[in-house]
């Protein structure tokens, strides 16, 4: 089955995806790999955190990025390896995320009831860019490199597979 | 010649080589696990645009790494070194390149793919007045699935197939699969897995000339694909593209098994400096 979903995702949204199923992701979404996932977790326990995380989608991507005369122009951006965001993802689902995109898979736990995990071929950057319509925002890059900032980004129709759904159904072998 | 050099790292991460390509689109039209075929038809997608739009066909451009056999005749062997990490600067803000050089203590990242022992230049000095340099960039989804297993001389080769196939499967979707080993048997513990980087650089396909070597690299290619970890790790036919081995005499004590993990994204190409001066560039 092949869906449209706009992020936010509502809980309704994401508790009916089955693993298998493709979905058109639009709006926004947030990259975040090692480093960011402690500054969000640490900001957000100060009750700092610069961005609201409820229904958000967040993207395991460091992408390539080309400066622009008026921003950032996002050249290559396909997933990194999840695995290593296991010991986070209680945590960052507690702050109301509904979905993550990564590759590799993820420990299943930790959705049930309350997220999905979504895959988007591994490698396949120059493809991912193609679904980014523009850079909206950029946090901590200076402080934690192009690869490792969190980079928030409206997509168009990402075309990604639900690869763990809430029920703890999961595609990886 | 800087430029020349810039332009080989341009091809390797924006042109996936021809064998791989291949290898691929026979992996398409041979899957028939529905998942499977989303991610091989992604990347064979990802792979047009990549050279089309001369962008990199993976975000993770990896860790710039050149295998340079240095002919000692040279009158260039001064400059190469220079030449090699001033045009990682310069392919990293012209390609440009992610930058993924970050200091071990401090986390930070230098900005353009140099720092202390990056890029990392792997020096062989050979006879004659050439020199010829290998780009390997390497991602580290991949990277983080390289294995060393010191065997005993007893478990040889069978061990070698038990620990293979295992940490195959351990991997599971993490290093992007379909992937190609390189391993690398003998030497000693660094020489190993040395052995089984350069085996990369051999196009898919292509055996190694011993007969006997030959054999078990397709024996290998077979146990591997039969786990069926499938692209991405979702399940299919296809889990390496192939399986390189090298190797060296060993110590009578000792039987070192270097493993690399490469993902499908392959990324090569090749530089050779003439004495006059002259370069070519190919992949």
């Amino acid at each position: 089955m092949a869906v449209r979903l706009r992020t936010p995702l509502s809980e309704e949204d994401v508790l009916k995806l089955k693993a298998g199923d493709i979905v058109h992701l639009s709006g926004i979404i947030y990259t975040a790999r090692d480093s960011a996932h402690r500054k969000i977790l640490e900001l957000a326990e100060r009750g700092e955190l610069p961005f609201d995380l409820n229904g958000a989608v967040i993207y395991h991507c460091g992408p390539v990025v080309r400066k622009t005369s008026n921003g950032y122009e996002i050249l290559s951006a396909g997933p990194t390896t999840s695995a290593r965001m296991n010991r986070y993802l209680d945590e960052i689902l507690s702050l109301g995320v509904r979905g993550i995109i990564g590759k590799g898979g993820m420990d299943v736990g930790p959705f049930k009831d309350r997220a999905v995990y979504f895959s988007f071929t591994g490698g396949a950057g120059s493809l991912a860019a193609k679904s980014v319509k523009r850079v909206v925002d950029v946090l901590w890059l200076e402080e934690l490199g192009i690869p490792e900032a969190v980079w928030v980004l409206e997509v168009e129709d990402f075309p990604v597979l639900v690869a763990i759904d809430s029920r703890g159904n999961s595609l990886y072998r | 010649m800087i430029e020349a050099i810039v332009e080989a790292i341009r091809l390797a991460v924006t042109r996936i080589p021809d064998d791989v390509v291949l290898a691929l689109r026979k992996a398409y039209a041979e899957e028939e696990n529905e998942t499977a075929r989303f991610n091989l038809g992604n990347i064979i997608k990802a792979i047009d645009l990549g050279f089309a739009d001369r962008v990199p066909v993976c975000q993770d451009t990896g860790t710039v790494t050149f295998f340079v056999e240095a002919g000692v005749g040279s009158p260039f062997l001064g400059e190469v070194r220079g030449w090699l990490i001033e045009a990682t600067r310069r392919a990293t803000e012209e390609i440009p390149l992610r930058p993924n050089a970050v200091d071990v203590l401090t986390g930070r990242n230098s900005g353009d793919n140099t720092g202390e022992g990056i890029p990392i230049i792997h020096w062989e000095p050979v006879p004659g007045d050439r020199i010829r340099i290998a780009v390997l960039p390497k991602g580290g989804g991949s990277e983080n699935c390289s294995a060393l297993a010191m065997l005993t001389p007893a478990e040889g080769w069978k061990g070698l197939t038990r620990f293979v196939v295992e940490h195959v499967k351990a991997c599971g979707g993490k290093p992007c699969p379909p992937v190609i080993l390189g391993i690398g048997v003998g030497g000693s513990a660094d020489y190993a897995l040395l052995l089984a980087k350069k085996a990369l650089l051999r196009k898919v396909g292509e055996r190694n000339p011993n007969g006997r070597i030959a054999k078990i690299e397709e024996e290998l290619l077979t146990a591997v694909n039969s786990t069926g970890i499938g692209p991405m790790g979702m399940g299919g036919k296809t889990t390496a593209l192939d399986v390189k081995i090298e190797v060296a005499h060993r110590h009578p004590a000792s039987f070192p098994v270097g493993l690399v993990v490469q993902c499908w994204a392959n990324r090569r190409a090749f530089i050779e400096i003439k004495p006059d001066g002259r370069v070519d560039v190919w992949q």
